[in-house]
C-alpha cells in the first residue's frame, strides 16, 4: 500500500512537469504579448522593452522555464504581472470557493446523475427511461453559459428565490452548484444506467432473486455497489472536465474561485497566475484521480493496489 | 399456513409423497415473428427425497423449465403460456411475485452453473449466507451468521469461520460451488433444483460436489431435480430421467430403463454420442519421427510488487515439461484447470515466454527472429474452445477460412477463395456459404470453421485447445469424427488438450497427464487408460461419471482437497516430478 502510494505520487509529480512544460511552452508561443497588456497603449517603445528585460521576457525560453521551476520548487510561484501580489496569496485566497463549489457541484452531480441513471435502468425501454436520456443528452450538449443564464432568470431574477451573484451564504451556492451539476449530471446518468443495465443480467443477480429476497434489497445491496464502480472511476476523471467548467460558471455567477481569477488572468495575458491556477488545477485532477482508485477497493475487494 | 395450503391439491390423482407437479407446461418467448415455443406440453411429477433428471442438448428447454419453477423467467420476454406447476396445493404459474418471493430459496431452491459468476463479488461468503437465511425467518444477525457457519460446515468446507468473512475470488470454482449449495440448502427446502450444476467444474471436483449433493439428500429427504447434458452425471445421480429436445418430453423412464432400453430414436441417439472410456479404436504407431520436440520447457511468470517492481513470486505455470508430438498422431495432455496444459499450447505458438527448448519440425524455436517465428507458426496452428468467440463477427466465413492465406501471402485472391471453398467442403460445410457471417451457423458448424482455418496453411501440427468441450455430445460425435477423418486425409498431428479423459480415450494415441506444471505420467492411451500408475491419473479417472447406472459407484471417502498453488517466492521451485520408464516407453512420475 505504501510503495503503491508512494508510485502513484511518483507518477503524479511527473505528470504535473509534463503539464508545465506544455503550458509554460503554450504561454510563450503565443502571439499575445503580455508587456503590452501592462505597459498600455500609450508607452513608449523603450518602456516595453524595460518591463520586459525586469520581467526576464526577454531570455530564451528554456532559461524562463528554468527560472519559473527553479522558484516553484522552493514554493514561489511568482508575481502576478499587473496585480503585483504573489500568485501563491491570490489562489489561496480564492481557493475555498472553488473547492466548495466543487463539493456541491460533485454531491448534485451525483444525486442527479445517480438517480437518473438507476430509474432509467429499472424501467429501461419504458417512456420514463427514454425522457430522462433525452434529457441527459441535452444537459450533456447545453453549453454552460445558456444554462447559466437560463437558471439565473428564472430563479434569481424572475422568481427572486436566490441572489444573482456572489458569495458568502448557502443560497449563494445553490444556483452555480445546481447549474454545474445539471451539466455534468447527463455523462453519470448515461454511465450509471449502462452499468446497472449490465449488473442486472449478472448471474449473482439472479442467484439473489433465487434466494428469495426483496426487490428493493437486491437493487441496494446487490446490483448498486457493482454498478457504481465504473462511476467512481468517472469521479476522478470529472475534475478535469468540471475545472474546465468553472471558468465559465464562476464568471456568470460572479464566484470569487480560481476559475474567476483564471478568466481575468488569460484576458490579460497574466502568465505567472495562469501557470499557478493550470498546475492547481492539474493537482487536483491528479489527486482526484488518485482519490478514486483509493476509494474502488474499499467497494470491491477484488481490486488489490500494487 | 394458508387455506389453499392446507386443502389437498385438486386435479388429477396425486401420488401422496409428490412435492412438485408440472402439468402440461407451455413457456414462449416473445419475438418478432410472434410467439417463439420453448418449452411445450411438458409433464412430470417430483416425488419426496428422489432426483429427477432432465436431460438434453442446448436449446431443449431444460433449463427454461427449471426457471419457470422458480418463477425467474426473464419476464415479459419470456413467459408461462399455458399449464400448471404445483407445488403446496397452490400453482406457482398464477402465484403474486411476493407470494412467490416467500416460496424461492425457503421451500424451492436454486444452484446455477457457473460458480464463479453466481455469487455477488463485493460481499462476503458470510453475509451472502446470512441474508439467504434472514430472508425467510426472523432471526437475529448473529443467529444467521451461526447457521451460516452450520451450513457451510455441512458442505464440508474446510475452516467455515474464515470462509464467512472471505470474498468470493478468494475461493475457488470448488469452494464457490460449494457455497452455493450452502446457501441453497440452509433452509432446508423441499425441492432443489441443480441446474448444470458440475459443468464448470473439473472432473475431480465434480465428484466431490456430486457426492456431496447425494449425502445432503439422504439427510435431509431434499427432492431434487437436475437438470444436465451430462449423461455420466444422469446415470450416477438421477431415479428417473425426462429426456428433452426442442421443448418437448421425448422419453421419460426410471434411468436403468432409459440405459438399457431407450424407447426413442432421440435417446438412443444420444446415448451413442456419449464418449465412453475404453471404447476408443487402438492404432498401430504412425511414426516415430517427432513434429514437435519440447525439452525441458519452463513456463513461469512473475509477480511483480512495490516501487521497483521487484519479482515477489513466481507462478510456476510449466516446469520441466519435455515430450514428443510424432507425425501424424494425436498427442493429449490431460489435466485439471491451472496445471499448465494450456500454456503450453502457447508456447508452442510462440505466445508464452519460456525457457528450454521448443522445436518444430527439427527446428528449434529460441534465437528466431520474427520473420523466422512467422514462418514456423504456418507449421502450428490452432483451435480454440469457443468457436463464436475465435471467429470474428464482422468477417465473412470465406475471408475467416483464407485469412492465414493471406496472411503469409499464398497464392492470389482467386487461389485462395478456391482453396477456402475447397476446405468448407473438407469439413462437411457447403462451400456456397463462404458469403455468411459467423453468427448464421450453428456451434458445431463454427467449430467445422475454425478447423478449415487451421487447415488452411497445411500446418504439421494442429492444436486443438478444449476444441469439443463447448460442444453438445452429438455434435461433439460428429466433430471428433471429422477430426480423425482430417487425420488421416492430412497427415496431419494434433495436441489434444482436454479435461474430459472419456473424449481424450477416444481420440488420442498418447497421452500425457500434468498435474501443477509438470508431466506426472505419460503413455500410449492403452498404458494410460488400462494400466495407470499414478495416483493422480488413478483419481482423475475415477472421478469421471460413467454412463451405465449399473456402475454406480460406491460411496468413498469424502474429501475435499485443494489443489496446492503454484505460486512460489523467487528462488523456489516446486519438487521436480522424476518420471520412470516402467515398460515399453510408459512413463510414471514420483509421487508428490
Amino acid at each position: 500500500m505504501a510503495a503503491y502510494l508512494l508510485r502513484r505520487l511518483i507518477q503524479s509529480a511527473l505528470i504535473l512537469l509534463g503539464v508545465s512544460f506544455i503550458t509554460f511552452f503554450l504561454l510563450y508561443v503565443l502571439p499575445a504579448d503580455p508587456v503590452r497588456q501592462i505597459a498600455g497603449r500609450s508607452a513608449t517603445a523603450q518602456t516595453v522593452e524595460n518591463i520586459r528585460e525586469q520581467l526576464g521576457l526577454d531570455k530564451p525560453f528554456v532559461v524562463q522555464y528554468a527560472r519559473y521551476m527553479g522558484g516553484l520548487l522552493q514554493g514561489d510561484m511568482g508575481r502576478s504581472y499587473l496585480q503585483k501580489t504573489q500568485v501563491a496569496e491570490l489562489i489561496w485566497s480564492r481557493l475555498p470557493a472553488t473547492l466548495l463549489l466543487m463539493a456541491g457541484a460533485i454531491f448534485c452531480e451525483l444525486v442527479l446523475g445517480l438517480t437518473m441513471g438507476i430509474i432509467a435502468a429499472l424501467w429501461r425501454g419504458r417512456s420514463i427511461d427514454q425522457t430522462l436520456m433525452v434529457t441527459s443528452f441535452i444537459t450533456v450538449s447545453a453549453p454552460q453559459f445558456v444554462v447559466s443564464l437560463l437558471l439565473l432568470y428564472i430563479f434569481a431574477v424572475k422568481l427572486g428565490w436566490f441572489p444573482i451573484g456572489g458569495y458568502g451564504t448557502f443560497a449563494h451556492l445553490v444556483l452555480p452548484a445546481v447549474t454545474l451539476g445539471i451539466l455534468g449530471s447527463g455523462w453519470y446518468s448515461r454511465m450509471m444506467r449502462s452499468s446497472m443495465i449490465d449488473v442486472l443480467r449478472a448471474d449473482y443477480i439472479r442467484t439473489a432473486r433465487a434466494k428469495g429476497l426483496t426487490r428493493a434489497r437486491i437493487i441496494l445491496r446487490h446490483a448498486l455497489p457493482n454498478a457504481i464502480l465504473p462511476v467512481i472511476a468517472m469521479i476522478g476523471i470529472d475534475i478535469g472536465i468540471f475545472m474546465g467548467g468553472i471558468v465559465v460558471v464562476e464568471s456568470v455567477f460572479g464566484w470569487p474561485g480560481i476559475g474567476q481569477l483564471a478568466w481575468q488572468a488569460i484576458q490579460r495575458v497574466d502568465i505567472p497566475i495562469i501557470m499557478g491556477v493550470t498546475l492547481v488545477s492539474a493537482c487536483a485532477i491528479v489527486l482526484g484521480n488518485l482519490l478514486a482508485d483509493l476509494i474502488a477497493p474499499l467497494i470491491d475487494p477484488r481490486i488489490r493496489l500494487r | 399456513m394458508t387455506l389453499a395450503e392446507a386443502l389437498p391439491a385438486t386435479g388429477a390423482a396425486t401420488a401422496p409423497d409428490t412435492v412438485l407437479r408440472v402439468e402440461g407446461l407451455c413457456v414462449s418467448a416473445r419475438t418478432e415473428a410472434g410467439l417463439k415455443p420453448l418449452v411445450q406440453d411438458l409433464s412430470f411429477e417430483l416425488r419426496k427425497g428422489e432426483t429427477l433428471a432432465i436431460a438434453g442438448e442446448s436449446g431443449s428447454g431444460k433449463s427454461i423449465t427449471s426457471l419457470a419453477i422458480m418463477g425467474l423467467l426473464p419476464q415479459p420476454a419470456v413467459r408461462v403460456t399455458g399449464g400448471s406447476i404445483r407445488f403446496a396445493g397452490q400453482d406457482l404459474t398464477g402465484l403474486s411475485e411476493p407470494a412467490l418471493r416467500a416460496i424461492r430459496g425457503d421451500r424451492i431452491a436454486m444452484i446455477f452453473q457457473e460458480p464463479m459468476t453466481s455469487l455477488n463479488p463485493v460481499m462476503t461468503v458470510g453475509a451472502q449466507l446470512a441474508e439467504a437465511i434472514r430472508a425467510h425467518e426472523a432471526v437475529s444477525r448473529p443467529e444467521a451468521a451461526k447457521r451460516a457457519a452450520l451450513a457451510l460446515r455441512a458442505v464440508r468446507l474446510s475452516e467455515p469461520e474464515r470462509r464467512m468473512t472471505q470474498y468470493p475470488h478468494e475461493l475457488s470454482g470448488g469452494m464457490r460451488q460449494r457455497v452455493m449449495i450452502a446457501m441453497a440448502l440452509a433452509l432446508k427446502p423441499e425441492v432443489l433444483i441443480a441446474d448444470e450444476p458440475t459443468t464448470a467444474l473439473d472432473v475431480t471436483v465434480q465428484r466431490e460436489v456430486l457426492d456431496l449433493l447425494r449425502d445432503l439428500q439422504a439427510q435431509m429427504g431434499t427432492a431434487i431435480i437436475l437438470i444436465t447434458h451430462d449423461m455420466g452425471v444422469v446415470a450416477e445421480m438421477a431415479d428417473r430421467v425426462i429426456v428433452m429436445r426442442q421443448g418437448r418430453q421425448v422419453e421419460a423412464a426410471p434411468t436403468l430403463q432409459i440405459f438399457d432400453r431407450p424407447s426413442a430414436d432421440y435417446t438412443r441417439a444420444l446415448l451413442a454420442a456419449v464418449p465412453r472410456m475404453g471404447q476408443g479404436p487402438t492404432r498401430p504407431p504412425v511414426s516415430t519421427e517427432p513434429v514437435a520436440r519440447l525439452t525441458d520447457v519452463v513456463v513461469r511468470y512473475p509477480l511483480r510488487q512495490g516501487v521497483l517492481g521487484r519479482v515477489s513470486a513466481n507462478v510456476h505455470a510449466v516446469e520441466h515439461v519435455s515430450f514428443d508430438i510424432r507425425k501424424g498422431e494425436t498427442f493429449a495432455l490431460v489435466g485439471e484447470s491451472g496445471c499448465g496444459k494450456s500454456t503450453i499450447a502457447r508456447a508452442l505458438v510462440g505466445l508464452a515466454p519460456h525457457q528450454g527448448r521448443i522445436e518444430i519440425a527439427g527446428q528449434a524455436m529460441e534465437g528466431l527472429d520474427a520473420q523466422g517465428l512467422k514462418a514456423m507458426r504456418r507449421k502450428v496452428q490452432m483451435v480454440f474452445q469457443d468457436p463464436m468467440a475465435a471467429l470474428n463477427p464482422r468477417m465473412r466465413v470465406g475471408d475467416l477460412i483464407s485469412e492465414p492465406l493471406l496472411i503469409h501471402g499464398i497464392g492470389d485472391a482467386a487461389s485462395q477463395r478456391a482453396r477456402a471453398a475447397d476446405l468448407m467442403a473438407r469439413v462437411g460445410l457447403e462451400p456456397e456459404h463462404l458469403n455468411r457471417y459467423p453468427h448464421e451457423f450453428s456451434g458445431g458448424q463454427r467449430q467445422r470453421i475454425c478447423i478449415a482455418r487451421a487447415l488452411a496453411l497445411q500446418p504439421e501440427l494442429v492444436i486443438a485447445d478444449e476444441s469439443v468441450s463447448a460442444l453438445d455430445v452429438s455434435v461433439q460425435a460428429r466433430v471428433l469424427d471429422l477430426l480423425r477423418a482430417l487425420q488421416t486425409e492430412f497427415g496431419v498431428a494434433y495436441l489434444f488438450i482436454s479435461h474430459d479423459m472419456a473424449v481424450v480415450d477416444n481420440i488420442s494415441d498418447r497421452v500425457a497427464v500434468m498435474y501443477l506444471g509438470q508431466i506426472v505420467e505419460l503413455g500410449t492411451r492403452a498404458q494410460i487408460f488400462g494400466n495407470p500408475q499414478h495416483p493422480y491419473t488413478r483419481r482423475l479417472i475415477g472421478a469421471v461419471p460413467v454412463p451405465d447406472p449399473r456402475q454406480k459407484r460406491r460411496s468413498g471417502p469424502r474429501l475435499a482437497v485443494e489443489i496446492p498453488s503454484p505460486v512460489h517466492p523467487p528462488g523456489q521451485a516446486p519438487a521436480r516430478v522424476v518420471l520412470r520408464d516402467i515398460g515399453e516407453g510408459h512413463l510414471v512420475g514420483s509421487e508428490l
